[in-house]
């Protein structure tokens, strides 16, 4: 289960003339689920943007499997792209659309099944995020954490091999957010998915993550790179380690140094 | 991806007690497979079979395919007391059914869509009418009560906003202005030329051009384009503004949306409208001179001499006071929709959509009340 399953070579991201990060390059295997992380505003959305098709790299490539997405023209990068999902940071849910028809939107766009057999599987999407009986309700009726597991179902409508989450935590109560990263995890275990989670919710990053890298704003590059318990134990960069241990790091060799100044 | 795909199929084994049901061949979306409902039919009413179990030695890839069939005979089962045995399944699937059975359906939640009569829709359009007219009246009685906060400058909204407000609505607005009444002027010279060459009185264009556009066609046709250009942007903006509880945030921090934001629109609309009519009564009038002096043997200055002794300062001030209350009655229905919008991107498009209509019928309706009480005033 260690076959490469995502790969970024070299990529430089850039807003016209404004680069956001430059030279990332890592690799996504099989079944990990994958933690983009760093602080806010340091380009770790952009990234995914880049991930899903939606922001072409100013350098670099990123690779489906042995598949470019970048080299390839119009209509390969959609086939490519149909084999992921997407769950947006606010669940991106149409708002005029029910959630049954939220869910159905791709199966009737993509595949050719029946009416009948789209319901069954619009029932079961929906049921599997605890959503059962849910298919009649407009967006704007459901609770946020509802919305965004109506999200998940949407993104998973078309049984994609690579999942990808923004901020999936942002924005929930904690038990909410444990729910879904359990639900990740198990979707994980049983789907076979990968999943990539942008975030910088340490519990879930902790919680679930198999591999990850940092972003830092100020280098505009990944400055560290591996499973996020190993990274807190291992780290040598202050960065890094303020970020995972929510800035605890720094106080304490800021009382450390300030204990010396006493002992002199 | 080049693998072959085996067809997918459901094997019934009976053994009774048991029935075994082997589930063999690739289960994927793309794949067609046999109707089930023969399954359904063996598994019986629940006398025959106490227990259902299922084998998968020769199952190949699988996705939400065969996990949708599944769940119909399981729940088919269920309801017929056979017991399902679930162990016998491939962990994967053990799982996803554990996750779908995890979080039960609440009880109330389902919807049933429910047939309404006829009756019973003109009956809710009805009553909907009803609130309608409530919303408009409590909405304009607070307008009124900022519009006297104003005047007793006591009116707390930021002067620059006025002043961006007017820009937005007014001389942003004068391109398109100048190209309608332009074109109406033109048109309405052309259809009176029509008959008025026929006995020689072309010069009279110039009286039917004048007093139509500065008594009706100047006002109304800036009238139309201000509700599709500001009318809609208002809703628009104010509608998103209550999306994004922007208009929350105002009232907590103690403005009131009424005077902060409504109030500066509609003074704007008001202020630029009566300016903007005069502008088109111009230009329609020289559209007219356009076609008058090109086409027919009339000079420039005869054309305006008579343009002059036609149109008379009760016209001119008829058609400017109209075309004010237009302005109200579009920045009325602008804010109105907008402040009712709901929480949802798509409500913004339908109270942009409910603010045009809105706006262009107040607009025709006024209008000819107006014209009729005018008409009979002999103004």
């Amino acid at each position: 289960m260690s076959s490469p399953c995502l790969s970024i070579k070299n990529m430089t991201m850039a807003y016209g003339d404004f680069i956001i990060q430059r030279e990332l390059s890592f690799t996504i295997n099989h079944g990990d689920i994958f933690v983009i992380m760093g602080a806010s505003g340091c380009g770790k959305s952009t990234l995914l943007m880049h991930l899903i098709g939606l922001h072409r790299p100013l350098v670099g490539d990123v690779f489906y499997g042995e598949q470019s997405l970048w080299q390839a023209d119009y209509k390969a990068r959609q086939d490519l792209l149909r084999r992921t999902g997407v769950l947006f940071q606010s669940g991106a849910l149409l708002s005029s659309m029910t959630l049954a028809e939220n869910v159905a939107l791709p199966l009737t766009e993509h595949t050719c099944l029946s009416a009948q057999r789209i319901r069954q599987l619009v029932s079961y999407k929906l049921a599997l995020v605890g959503l059962a009986g849910f298919e009649d309700y407009y967006p704007a009726e459901l609770s946020g954490g509802m919305q965004k597991r109506a999200g998940l179902a949407r993104a998973m409508a078309l049984d994609p091999e690579i999942l990808f989450f923004d901020e999936p935590s942002a924005g929930l109560d904690p038990v909410s957010a444990k729910l879904l990263d359990d639900l990740i995890c198990s979707l994980r275990d049983h789907l076979g998915a990968t999943i990539v989670i942008v975030t910088h919710e340490l519990a879930s990053i902790f919680a679930i993550g198999t591999y990850s890298v940092f972003l830092d704003m100020e280098t505009k590059t990944m400055i560290a790179s591996g499973p996020p318990k190993k990274l807190l134990a291992e780290s040598k960069d202050p960065k890094v380690l303020r970020f995972l241990t929510r800035g605890a790091s720094e106080s304490s060799s800021f009382s450390e140094m300030k204990h010396k100044h006493e002992i002199l | 991806m080049t693998l072959d795909i085996r067809p997918a199929n459901i094997i019934v084994n009976c053994n009774a007690p048991f029935l075994e049901l082997v589930i063999v061949g690739d289960w994927l979306l793309d794949s067609q497979i046999a109707d089930l409902e023969l399954v359904l039919v063996q598994l019986g009413d629940g006398s025959k079979f106490k227990k259902l179990v299922f084998s998968t030695e020769s199952l190949g890839r699988w996705d939400s395919l065969l996990m949708t069939e599944l769940i119909r005979i399981i729940a088919y089962s269920e309801e017929k007391g056979i017991s399902v045995d679930t162990k016998t399944l491939p962990s994967g699937i053990q799982g996803l059914l554990s996750l779908v059975s995890a979080l039960p359906e609440r009880e109330g939640v389902r919807r049933h869509s429910i047939q309404i009569s006829w009756l019973e829709i003109i009956g809710n359009r009805a009553l909907d009418l009803q609130s309608d007219i409530n919303a408009l009246i409590t909405f304009i009685g607070n307008l009124t009560l900022s519009v006297v906060a104003f005047f007793r400058a006591k009116a707390h909204f930021r002067s620059i906003d006025l002043w961006r407000n007017i820009q937005d609505c007014g001389p942003s607005a004068l391109p398109i202005i100048t190209l309608i009444s332009l074109l109406v002027g033109l048109i309405l010279a052309f259809v009176g030329s029509v008959q008025l060459s026929l006995f020689g009185a072309q010069l009279y264009i110039a009286d039917l051009v004048g007093l139509g556009m500065t008594r009706e066609m100047g006002g109304l046709m800036t009238a139309v384009i201000m509700s599709g250009r500001t009318g809609a942007a208002y809703a628009a903006q104010l509608g998103t503004m209550q999306v994004n509880n922007e208009i929350d945030a105002l009232e907590t921090m103690g403005f009131d949306p009424m005077e902060f934001l409504v109030l500066p629109r509609v003074l704007a609309l008001i202020f630029v409208m009566p300016l903007l009519c005069l502008y088109a009564d111009l230009m329609g009038i020289m559209g007219g001179a356009l076609v008058t002096v090109n086409f027919f043997e009339v000079s420039l200055i005869e054309y305006l001499n008579r343009t002059v002794n036609a149109i008379h300062l009760a016209d001119l001030s008829v058609g400017i006071f109209k075309c004010a209350v237009f302005g109200v009655l579009i920045a009325l229905s602008g804010c109105m929709r907008g402040m009712q919008c709901g929480r949802s991107a798509s409500e913004v498009g339908d109270a942009t959509t409910s603010a045009v209509v809105t706006g262009i019928v107040f607009i025709v309706i006024a209008d000819s009340l107006m014209t009729i009480i005018c008409n009979r005033l002999g103004i």
